[in-house]
C-alpha cells in the first residue's frame, strides 16, 4: 500500500516527505495528513525540525576558501586576457 | 504525482523568466572590462565554489571539473564585451560553464542525459532513515513507528560562527555525497540558489531535484545527529 492510499501517514512513511513538505511540493490533502501527524508525534515533529536546523546549517558554512594555486592560475589568466586586450 | 508538478509550474515563474542584470553587476561587468583585477577576484571568490560542483555533476572527475571551470573563466573574460545584461551575470556564467563541461564529459565518454544517471545509485531504493529505527510493519500496535524518538539538539548559537568541529562535520558529509546530491545541496542549501535555476543549470526536473536534494540533506542531518550525540555523551 502506498502512502497516498490511506488517509494517514506512518512514521516511516513520514519521514520520506519531509523534502517534499518543506519545499511546499506535496498536495493539499497530502499536507493535511502530514501535519496531523506532526501534530500527535514528537518523533516526527523532532525530525522535521531537524531536518531545518539540517538547512539553516547549511546555510551558514563560510566561504570555502580557493586553493592559492587555482587562484593563482586564474589571475595568470587574467593578466594575460588583459594584456592582450590591451593589444 | 502529476498533479503536484502541474501545481508548482502554475504558482512559480516559468524556468526561462528573465532575471536582468542588477546595476551592481553592470557595474561589475564595466570594472571587469576595465581590466579591474579585484573585480576579477571578487567573482572568483564568489562563483568558484558552486562552479566546481557543478562542473563535478557533468564530467565525473574534480581534476575534469577543475579544467572545465578554469576554461569557463576564459570564456568568460572573453565574452565579456557579449553580455547584454539580459540575464543575470551568474546565470550567464553558468551556462557558459555548463555549455563546457558537457563538451568536456561527451569528449570523457560520459553519455548524456545524465538525468538519467540520478536513480543509478545503489542507495535509490534505500530508505531515507535505517529502517531499523522503525517498528517493523507487522508489529500489532506500533507498526512503522520511531523505536525510539530522535533527540531533540536543542538551538545551535545563532550569533557566532559555527563551531569548527560541527562545520568540518557537515563539510566532510557533503564530500562524501555522490556528484549529484552534492550539486545539488551545495547550490540549494549552501548558496541559497532557487529551485529553478538548479533544475536549469543541472538540467534535471523539479521532481528529481527534491528526491537529490531529500537523500543528501538527510544524510548531512544524520552526520550533525552523529556528532551531536557524540558530543552529548563526551
Amino acid at each position: 500500500m502506498s502512502a497516498t492510499d490511506k488517509d494517514y501517514f506512518t512514521c516511516q512513511e513520514l519521514v520520506e516527505l519531509v523534502t517534499n513538505y518543506i519545499e511546499d511540493a506535496l498536495t493539499p490533502i497530502e499536507r493535511a495528513r502530514f501535519e496531523a501527524h506532526l501534530a500527535i508525534c514528537r518523533g516526527c515533529t523532532t525530525y522535521v525540525q531537524q531536518m531545518r536546523q539540517t538547512i539553516a546549517l547549511l546555510g551558514k558554512l563560510p566561504e570555502t576558501t580557493i586553493a592559492p594555486q587555482a587562484r593563482d592560475q586564474l589571475l595568470m589568466i587574467f593578466r594575460d586576457w588583459k594584456r592582450a586586450k590591451q593589444g | 504525482m502529476d498533479s503536484v508538478e502541474t501545481t508548482n509550474e502554475f504558482e512559480s515563474d516559468p524556468p526561462d523568466a528573465p532575471v536582468l542584470a542588477t546595476l551592481d553587476e553592470q557595474r561589475l561587468v564595466e570594472a571587469l572590462r576595465n581590466g579591474d583585477e579585484d573585480a576579477f577576484t571578487s567573482l572568483v571568490m564568489q562563483y568558484q565554489n558552486s562552479m566546481l560542483r557543478i562542473a563535478h555533476y557533468y564530467v565525473g572527475s574534480s581534476a575534469a571539473a577543475e579544467d572545465v571551470v578554469q576554461e569557463t573563466w576564459l570564456g568568460v573574460l572573453r565574452g565579456l564585451d557579449n553580455f547584454a545584461g539580459r540575464s543575470s551575470l551568474r546565470t550567464w556564467i553558468f551556462r557558459i560553464l555548463t555549455n563546457r563541461a558537457k563538451t568536456r564529459g561527451i569528449r570523457d565518454g560520459r553519455t548524456i542525459p545524465f538525468a538519467s544517471l540520478q536513480f543509478q545509485d545503489d542507495e535509490a531504493s534505500e530508505p531515507i532513515v535505517n529502517a531499523d529505527r522503525f517498528w517493523p510493519a507487522d508489529h500489532p500496535q506500533w507498526a512503522n513507528v520511531w523505536v525510539s524518538y530522535p533527540r531533540s539538539w536543542g538551538q545551535f548559537p545563532e550569533d557566532r560562527a559555527l563551531a569548527a568541529e560541527l562545520q568540518a562535520v557537515i563539510q566532510h558529509s557533503i564530500e562524501m555525497l555522490p556528484p549529484n546530491q552534492r550539486a545539488v545541496i551545495s547550490l540549494r542549501d549552501i548558496e541559497g540558489i532557487s529551485s529553478e535555476e538548479v533544475c536549469n543549470v543541472l538540467e534535471i526536473s523539479e521532481s528529481n531535484q527534491r528526491v537529490l536534494l531529500h537523500r543528501a540533506r538527510a544524510k548531512v542531518r544524520r552526520a550533525v545527529e552523529q556528532y551531536q550525540n557524540e558530543a552529548s555523551i563526551a
